[in-house]
């Protein structure tokens, strides 16, 4: 009954969405408030039926209703609680719920944060947010729905796929989702925009937060994702450059493009036409990373039940909704006039050289994911492109990155000189060059890339710092140092996520130049030496887990004598599945994680064991987080908090600063 | 119950094969120089059956097998040109995951700094004309803006 409840929710939700597509857009042309009004109704309304929706499917998977067929494929009486609900979203009928939940959720807080828009762009952006809902909504019913039932319900489910049964997949979708879907928040400002025909400063300063929270949601997703595949696939990679992970990290990079040069737009009231240009592309990968994931056009190690069928239908919602986009693009930026002037050497022209960094490299990834398929179709011809060929390509242009940020985040706006701002940073400068040949000089004859990294990460970091230094303007230590405290959230944030940027150059380099390897058989009691450590294989068990059987190891780690750490890798067998998994055994630190893989049993009864040095491991995430801790920074910047709550006249003035009209 | 159930997939799971370690102990050459050699080439052979997971990697046979066979050639003394040449002819140019940078390759492996170049290009046009107008501006502050100033100084 429940579930019946949820799959009328969903239809009705697809109504609604139809209402508020057609109504809003119909009255914001017309002038018509009432008509212009309803778009906010609706997109309450469709928020409530898709969440009903949603507690429907989650309640037929907590309940183990084996009469479901998306429960039966993926879910079993014995699996633990946790799974049992990130169940729902471990799936492909699932996940888009919960897509087209998260679309929903943002659709609706438009209309509860978006009172101080002007009513007609308002009513525009939520008939374009709402066409997003009824494209995927139609997408569900149609093709993948979750509510259909089976006529003789099995007596038990197949289990969910075991790789997915990890605390991982509870948050890692989630927040991926939040950012692929925020981003269309982008796109319904750029398209009601495009539609209105104006953008300005005002125009600049209500996308960004969007942009912004979005763009914070996909780093903490992409970084959640990593840091899963690192501790859950056993060979210690934190990236792989697998077409699924492109699909995410495209509007990742062109969302960064995007919130930056968005803050031109507000500010400056230059690169419109470009700014929305790169709203709409920026939603266009994440469908493009939809369309990637779940056709299976491309072969990668996410498992999503692939259906061709599936494919060529959201291949239209991308053409439908990039195609109209693009040509409304052309027809009408010319309209979007730039006010701001300013020279070559300028922030603006820095930020230009960030766009154009950030958008090759995406470019460049994009390129890497289809080739395959390409070159298939064009030459008939059979070939891969996988880490090394994205290594090559993509690390040139984060390098080149890395070494002007600080330079260009230190110019002043409309006019800079280059001698001026370098000055600056020359203790920065410094500090990165002595500590990058102090790794040198550390390191015995391995790749010049670690100290590179080392050079480049804190050139970085410390650029950031030196930052917040000038802007707390002149004046004794103690008087400047009181101000960078009390700098606006923005410059705090935008130092934040700058320096995490850094850290993870660093880290990357680190992991990739000072990674040690050990591979061997040892027998239970015997010890073996990793950098520094003593590592004793102390016990092998065969337990048995809620719903798996185990091979656990466990691992005494000593350095000198004195006790580290115990760890105990896995090696999992889910009977229902029947698939194997591999859990490492991982002690984490500060500067460094052990990590531990254990293998077959030996004939002659030893146990083939791969252990792992990984330097510098958490900073890589750490660096993520700085990044997305940074943008939550930014976020809470007054400009953001004024514009979004209080319509107090009295600070209206005020943050009219850049004339709007 | 529940035990019961776990016991009969205890008993169902022994049949099933047990994850194999990705690269064994056993097929690492004695020779270090060797060995490293034979990593490295590693790297940038696909797993065939697999998804998108190089040699070393991998847990399945397929990738066993071309791991002992990259050894081998080079065990046999061939450069590491000659064993790659020697395993695209065998298995197909599907094996590299590092893909070669001729013929339409080209345009993969140039289509970034071309589109660098193209970028940078239109951008550098964009900004010049930005130039343009600024010297066509007027120098200094207009009016309201002199006006504005004011303000600010007076808070």
């Amino acid at each position: 009954m429940i579930v019946e409840l949820g799959h009328f929710a969903l239809i009705l939700a697809l109504f609604v969405a139809t209402i508020q597509t057609i109504m809003p857009l119909v009255g914001a042309q017309k002038r018509w408030a009432g008509w212009m009004a309803v778009g906010e109704a609706a997109a309450s309304a469709q928020f409530l039926l898709v969440a009903f929706s949603f507690a429907a499917l989650t309640y037929a998977f907590v309940t183990s209703d084996f009469s479901v067929s998306l429960v039966v494929a993926n879910s079993h009486t014995l699996k633990p609680m946790l799974y049992k609900i990130s169940g729902v979203w471990g799936n492909h009928e699932g996940s888009l719920l919960l897509w087209v939940l998260m679309l929903a959720l943002f659709g609706a807080s438009v209309s509860w944060f978006g009172s101080n828009l002007p009513p007609s762009l308002r009513a525009r952006v939520l008939s374009v947010q709402g066409s997003i809902g009824v494209a995927f909504m139609l997408f569900m019913l149609l093709t993948s729905n979750p509510f259909l039932r089976l006529e003789i319900p099995p007596f038990d489910g197949r289990d969910l796929n075991p790789l997915l049964q990890d605390p991982g997949l509870a948050f890692h979708p989630p927040f991926l989702y939040l950012g692929y879907v925020g981003l269309s928040v982008s796109f319904s400002f750029a398209v009601a925009a495009l539609i209105e025909g104006r953008v300005d400063a005002a125009w600049g300063r209500w996308v960004r937060p969007w942009t912004l929270a979005a763009w914070v949601f996909l780093t903490i997703g992409i970084a959640l994702g990593s840091w899963w595949a690192y501790y859950e696939l056993g060979w210690g990679g934190f990236w792989f450059w697998d077409p699924v992970e492109n699909a995410s990290f495209m509007p990742w990079l062109i969302g960064a493009a995007l919130l930056h040069s968005a803050i031109v737009v507000e500010k400056r009231e230059a690169l419109k036409a470009w700014t929305i240009l790169l709203a709409i592309l920026a939603f266009g990968f994440s469908l493009i990373g939809t369309f990637i994931v779940r056709s299976g056009v491309i072969t990668s190690v996410h498992a999503f039940a692939n259906d061709p069928e599936r494919g060529v239908f959201i291949l239209m919602i991308l053409a439908f909704f990039m195609g109209g986009a693009l040509l409304l693009f052309a027809a009408r930026a010319g309209v979007m006039e730039a006010k701001g002037l300013f020279a070559p050497v300028s922030r603006e022209s820095a930020i230009v050289a960030n766009n154009l960094l950030l958008s090759v490299s995406c470019f460049v990834v994009f390129v890497g994911t289809i080739w395959p398929l390409v070159a298939e179709l064009l030459w008939d011809r059979k070939l891969s492109v996988g880490e090394p060929f994205f290594n090559a390509a993509f690390t040139p242009f984060m390098v080149i990155l890395a070494l002007l940020l600080p330079l260009g985040a230190l110019m002043p706006w409309k006019r800079a000189v280059i001698g001026r701002s370098f000055k600056l940073l020359i203790p920065a400068l410094v500090l990165a060059v002595s500590l990058g040949l102090l790794g040198y000089a550390m390191q015995t004859g391995r790749t010049a890339l670690g100290p590179i990294g080392l050079g480049l990460g804190s050139w970085v970091v410390f650029g950031a710092m030196t930052e917040l230094w000038q802007r707390a303007g002149r004046g004794r230590i103690m008087v400047r140092l009181a101000r960078v405290f009390r700098l606006p959230r923005a410059d705090w944030g935008k130092a934040t996520a700058h320096s995490g940027f850094g850290v993870t150059v660093f880290a990357v380099a680190a992991m990739m130049a000072w990674q040690v390897e050990d591979i061997r058989t040892i027998n239970v009691g015997e010890s073996f030496d990793l950098e520094g450590y003593s590592v004793k294989l102390a016990s092998v068990e065969e337990t048995t887990g809620p719903n798996y059987y185990t091979t656990m190891a466990a691992f005494e780690v000593t350095k000198n004598g004195r006790p580290i750490a115990t760890v105990h890798p896995e090696k999992r067998i889910y009977p229902v599945a029947g698939m194997p998994t591999t859990e490492a055994g991982i002690d984490y630190g500060f500067t460094r994680d052990l990590y531990f893989v254990i293998g077959d049993l030996q004939d002659n009864g030893s146990w083939a064991v791969r252990s792992y040095f990984k330097p510098f491991a958490n900073w890589i995430w750490a660096g993520a987080m700085l990044m997305a801790l940074g943008g939550f920074i930014s976020l809470a910047d007054r400009r953001y908090r004024v514009a979004a709550g209080n319509r107090t006249p009295e600070i209206k003035p005020e943050i009219k600063a850049v004339p709007a009209e | 119950m529940i035990r019961a159930l776990l016991l009969s997939a205890i008993l169902l799971a022994t049949s099933f094969a047990t994850p194999a370690l990705a690269v064994q102990p056993g097929e690492v050459l004695p020779d270090p120089a060797l060995e490293a050699r034979a990593r490295d080439l590693s790297k940038d052979l696909r797993c065939l059956v697999c998804r998108n997971e190089n040699i070393d990697d991998s847990n399945a046979d397929l990738a066993r097998d071309l791991r002992l066979l990259v050894r081998e050639r080079l065990v046999a003394g061939d450069s590491d040109e000659a064993a790659m040449e020697y395993i695209v002819a065998r298995y197909g140019e599907y094996v590299l995951l590092n893909p070669t940078s001729t013929g339409a390759n080209l345009l993969l492996w140039y289509a970034g700094p071309l589109m660098l170049m193209l970028g940078g290009g239109i951008a550098f046009s964009y900004v010049r004309r930005r130039r343009a107008m600024v010297e066509a501006a007027p120098e200094g502050l207009s009016g309201d803006e002199e006006k504005r100033l004011a303000e600010i100084m007076r808070e």
